[in-house]
């Protein structure tokens, strides 16, 4: 096995631990890797504050959908988690939140029904417990494997963003790339602050499928972070060495000051 | 001549273990045939009277959205829903019933409207998805579906949602979470198209027909999945050789449902639509998860007030 990779953005060939000094982030070029979970996690919290919650929750064929069950076991495997999100409590600063992140390498990240049961539980939680919400966000949308069931969790997540709202605590969403499909259609638009990470693919629609229906070339740039910050969608990009100062400070700035 | 409401309605209460009457694939043809009456069609048989309002107040006008004010009986009540068009040039207008951000957006503030002077709000949904184009995506056609759920969810009045020929993907759910929802006997339901379920998860989009089937998106798999509160009844023949009938079953179900929903408490309409929205999949063990929560949200409400 290459202990290289070669970088997309400039060719030059990096070692592995080259690029996981540098956060995932091409040393000369920067560009942004995609990076496991667990890293970004670790960015994020106080070291050693993290504790998942929900971890054993595990998805089920419902329509008995062929090939499902061996997809889901060999991601099991392949990751080590129960499906695409993680779910836990942690301190950010000392400050306590909660932290879910999503996993690009389980089924694309796909939303399904327990993926969406363990971000509502998180949401519906801090609502209750008056604990700010994190959500970083890697997902390609609703998981095909579970038909209407996946399309009805983007109306579960969103309601558990209005939840979250009518008690006025704050969400927080960080982008990351690839946030696409029903992800973006729901709670992924609804933080109350939405932080991407530069470079990330963020759109509704999938590039090909525009392409498809208007049939012209997609302008430079097209549904990245940066594209979204130029439209309005995005509040900040912030580089990964900057994710826990920028969630700290955004967990200082909504707490709610007695008169 | 066609079966009569009663014959319908009887053949109905027996479908629960016969076989369906049409198969997915010839009810996803039925639903995109270019006949079927329209959500323009039902306002016209259903209500009295009909005052188109137009726009999001930030963009544009979308024709593939309408939205407006009509009087059902007595009571006003708020309409959203799809175009397609019944002529090429209408269905080039309104992109065959693609809605774009903007769209959404009227509708969106259509539904506040209503909840702001206590109208039911009900919806008629027919579209293959949110139009996917640059111009989309530039005005964040994600979003503003997002926005949609999120106030939905939680909107203060009763909500209905009838679909009536596709019901695709996130563009119809845009408008589409409501206290009840009910599909026409032909009309489909899905995440995707039975064409893209089986390119992307049977490798062939040749087998779009055997797609439909497993993805469970006709009326009869969504009732039985709990999905949605009923199916609409249409003549043998389909909605577009008898849109009367169609609207008759349309108008009683609004009728009765109006008469239950609207002497509820606003709350007690959220908690309901809560609960089902979130015991929709995985749910959780806790039985009363929502009290709570109710209890802080009209906290916060007064403290607003």
């Amino acid at each position: 096995m290459s202990n290289t990779i070669k970088c997309p953005g400039c060719d030059k060939e990096l070692s592995v631990k080259e690029l996981r000094d540098n956060l995932g982030i091409c040393p000369s070029c920067g560009k942004y890797f995609k990076i496991p979970w667990e890293y970004r996690m670790n960015l994020i919290v106080d070291e050693n504050s993290y504790q998942e919650f929900g971890g054993e929750m595990q998805s089920c064929n419902i329509l008995g959908i062929p090939g499902y069950d061996e997809k889901l076991a060999d991601n099991k495997l392949k990751t080590n988690q129960n499906d695409a999100v993680s779910t836990g409590l942690c301190t950010i600063d000392g400050q306590k939140a909660i932290l879910c992140s999503m996993n690009f390498t389980f089924m694309g990240g796909s939303m399904g029904s327990i993926v969406a049961e363990k971000l509502t539980a998180a949401m519906i939680q801090g609502a209750l417990e008056d604990l700010p919400v994190i959500i970083c966000t890697a997902s390609g949308g609703a998981r095909m494997q579970e038909g209407i069931f996946s399309l009805m969790q983007m109306a579960k997540t969103s309601a558990a963003a209005a939840l979250m709202e009518e008690v006025s605590v704050p969400l927080f969403i960080v982008l990351t790339g690839p946030t696409t499909g029903g992800v973006t259609a729901s709670f992924a638009m609804l933080g109350d602050v939405i932080l991407a990470e530069p470079q990330a693919l963020i759109g509704f629609a999938g590039p090909r499928v525009i392409q498809g229906t208007i049939g012209q070339e997609l302008p430079p740039n097209f549904q990245t972070s940066e594209f979204q910050l130029d439209h309005g969608f995005v509040d900040a990009i912030v580089e990964r060495k900057d994710l826990h100062k920028t969630l700290s400070f955004l967990i200082k700035t909504h707490k709610r000051v007695e008169a | 001549m066609s079966e009569t409401y009663e014959e319908i309605k009887e053949r109905l209460s027996l479908i629960d273990k016969v076989t369906p009457p049409r198969s997915a694939w010839s009810c996803v043809q039925m639903a995109r045939n270019i006949k079927r009456p329209g959500t323009m069609d039902y306002i016209n048989l259903i209500f009295d009277d009909f005052m188109e309002l137009h726009g999001d107040r930030s963009f544009a006008d979308d024709p593939a959205m309408i939205g407006g004010l009509a009087m059902f009986g007595d009571r006003p009540v708020t309409i959203i829903g799809t175009k397609k068009g019944s002529n090429l040039k209408e269905n080039l207008d309104c992109n065959y019933g693609m809605s774009k951000p903007e769209g959404y957006r009227k509708a969106l503030r259509l539904a506040k409207q209503a909840e702001k002077f206590h109208r039911p709000v009900i919806s008629f949904i027919d579209t293959p998805g949110a139009y996917p184009g640059i111009g989309s995506e530039e005005r964040g056609v994600g979003e503003a579906i997002a926005f949609n759920l999120k106030k939905l969810a939680t909107l203060k009045v009763p909500t209905l949602s009838f679909i009536t020929g596709e019901g695709g993907s996130g563009g119809a759910l845009g408008i589409g979470i409501t206290d009840k929802i009910y599909l026409l006997e032909n009309a489909v339901y899905s995440v995707i198209t039975p064409e893209g379920f089986a390119s992307i998860l049977l490798h062939d989009p040749s087998k779009a027909e055997e797609a439909a089937n497993i993805m469970k998106m006709t009326s009869h798999d969504l009732l039985e999945l709990k999905i949605i509160n009923g199916i609409i009844p249409e003549v043998e023949e389909g909605a577009h050789t008898n849109p009367e009938f169609t609207a008759e079953a349309i108008k009683q179900t609004i009728e009765k449902d109006l008469n239950t929903l609207c002497a509820k408490d606003p709350m007690s309409l959220v908690r309901y639509r809560l609960r089902k929205i979130r015991s929709i999949g995985a749910s959780p063990d806790q039985h009363e998860w929502w009290q709570p929560l109710l209890s802080l949200m009209q906290k916060a409400e007064k403290v607003k007030n």
